[in-house]
């Protein structure tokens, strides 16, 4: 039996890597993100089939066209659907059981994530019309954080009709 | 083998640092210079591939988003190559072969300015006995030049590939690299990571191309001068840098004569590094009279995963603008030329 035969398998090894990447947001995301300073919501409109997208990214994805026009939608809408998450992770900063939403803006043709607070998860629905809560504004900065969580207007329930494509 | 021509090639402008724009805010208005170049209507074209590398801009997937800048809806028939954007070409050509679809697009994108460059290229690399040692990607391209000058070669061949390169690339406005140097003048500057002077390297790109093929009467119709492709045909090498002759490059001749590289005008060759414009010259069998990189090639211009697709467009568009009858492009892939991809092109 040769040597090659009998050598303790290695199992792993250690090859540590670490890289550092910058982040382009782009024309139309920085826009965005400059508004949330001035607790107003960006979305862009397509001249081609008109839907409004925001977070906008400068391109309707259906048509392949650059969406130049700029509209403000409302910081109310519509929860489409949502998860109630019930697992702890790292870096969790929230206590569980919390909800995640995907919120049809008022004005806008897709939906945006955020969270919803202020009732209990078991409360939340579809349909169910919310707000946002906004962080005072010295403690805004280009980022959604700047939008604490969304939380129930109180309003009747939207029909399901009315937002039933973007579910 | 179904007749495929290049009908349309757009790229930007490369430029060191595309800050002010996401990928898909580059691709936006490059995709669409190549489809209107086409005359082909959007929602008409078969099939769409693109050529990107998800660890340039350190996020999985990243390739996904860039889909934003095609307008998939209706859902279209689309693919994705980890590789620089000619082996996109490559899938393309071949998916044109089946004959059910008569057009394709074809795109890359890459930014070198989200990260360092010189540590992202180290992933490429043997992961347990050769990264672990992070040969940055320039050390690596000089270990394939100290072997090549050692094996009877000078370091004013070099020089004389950069002067040549950054002259040919004033004529260039897509260019990013470009200046009027002497050789000698070249020689007297201090070694970046000795051979390789600073000269010697490609500069740092952030750039995007598109290309749209076309088959048959398609191509007839909507181009005057198609650049028919002739032959295409990639080949690859071992991975190990130790078990290759590094001062020669089989690959490229093997893809070379499958691809019928011979009698060609124009030559547009993807060699990043100054010492591998000859290695790849000597594969292909190039003679004198044969104009290489008119572009500047890499030398000028390296925006990483675009590089390979814009000589082979660089290559496309002297048929089509008439100034070439035959010309090949070149493409690269991996560490010191370990894969390489020839495309032949001609106008009939």
């Amino acid at each position: 039996m040769s040597d090659t035969d009998t050598v303790e398998p290695v199992r792993s090894i250690r090859a540590p890597a670490r890289l550092e990447y910058r982040f382009t947001a782009g024309a139309a995301q920085s826009r965005f993100l400059r508004h949330l300073v001035e607790g107003k919501i960006l979305a862009q409109r397509c001249p081609q089939c008109g839907k409004v997208y925001v977070s906008p990214r400068g391109a309707c994805a259906a048509d392949g066209v650059a969406t130049r026009e700029e509209v403000e939608v409302a910081d109310r809408g519509t929860v489409t659907t949502f998860c109630v998450v019930n697992v702890k992770f790292a870096q969790q900063v929230l206590t569980i059981p919390y909800v995640s939403a995907t919120i049809l803006l008022d004005g806008a043709d897709i939906g945006l994530m955020h969270l919803i607070q202020e009732v209990e998860a078991d409360q939340v629905h579809m349909g169910m019309r919310v707000e946002a809560v906004w962080s005072p504004p010295e403690e805004r900065g280009p980022t959604l954080e700047s939008i604490r969580y969304f939380r129930p207007t109180g309003e009747p329930d939207a029909a399901y009709e009315s937002y039933r494509e973007y579910v | 083998m179904r007749d495929v021509a290049v009908v349309s090639f757009a790229q930007l402008p490369n430029v060191r640092s595309e800050d002010k724009r996401n990928e898909v805010e580059m691709l936006m208005p490059v995709i669409s210079e190549a489809i209107e170049g086409s005359g082909i209507p959007r929602k008409e074209i078969g099939f769409t591939v693109s050529g990107s590398c998800d660890y340039l801009v350190g996020a999985p997937f990243s390739f996904v988003t860039g889909l934003d800048a095609v307008g998939a809806w209706p859902p279209i028939q689309e693919s994705h190559v980890e590789m620089d954007g000619a082996w996109a070409l490559y899938e393309a050509w071949v998916r044109l072969q089946h004959g059910d679809l008569d057009s394709a697009l074809v795109y890359s994108f890459g930014k070198s300015s989200l990260g360092p460059l010189r540590d992202i290229m180290v992933l490429q690399l043997d992961p347990y006995c050769v990264a672990p040692l992070w040969p940055d990607s320039i050390s690596v391209a000089a270990l394939q030049a100290r072997a090549w000058l050692e094996s009877g070669h000078e370091e004013s061949e070099m020089a004389e590939v950069a002067a040549r390169s950054r002259r040919d690339a004033k004529a260039n406005p897509m260019a990013q690299l470009s200046e009027e140097r002497d050789p000698a003048t070249l020689l007297e500057e201090p070694y970046l990571v000795s051979p390789l002077r600073r000269h010697d390297c490609p500069p740092l790109s952030d750039g995007a191309a598109a290309m749209i093929l076309a088959a048959g009467d398609l191509a007839r119709e909507v181009c005057e001068r198609p650049a028919w492709i002739s032959g295409l045909d990639h080949r690859i090498e071992a991975h190990g840098l130790g078990v290759r002759d590094l001062t020669t490059s089989p690959s490229t001749a093997l893809a070379g004569r499958h691809a019928g590289g011979t009698d060609v005008e124009v030559a547009e060759l993807h060699a990043p590094f100054t010492h591998q414009e000859p290695i790849l010259r000597e594969a292909l069998e190039l003679g004198p009279q044969v104009t290489v990189n008119p572009s500047g090639g890499a030398l000028a211009a390296n925006a990483m995963m675009v590089a390979g697709l814009t000589r082979i467009g660089e290559a496309a568009r002297r048929i089509i603008d008439g100034s070439a009858t035959r010309s090949l492009g070149h493409a690269t892939s991996g560490p010191c030329l370990q894969q390489n991809l020839v495309c032949v092109m001609e106008a009939r």
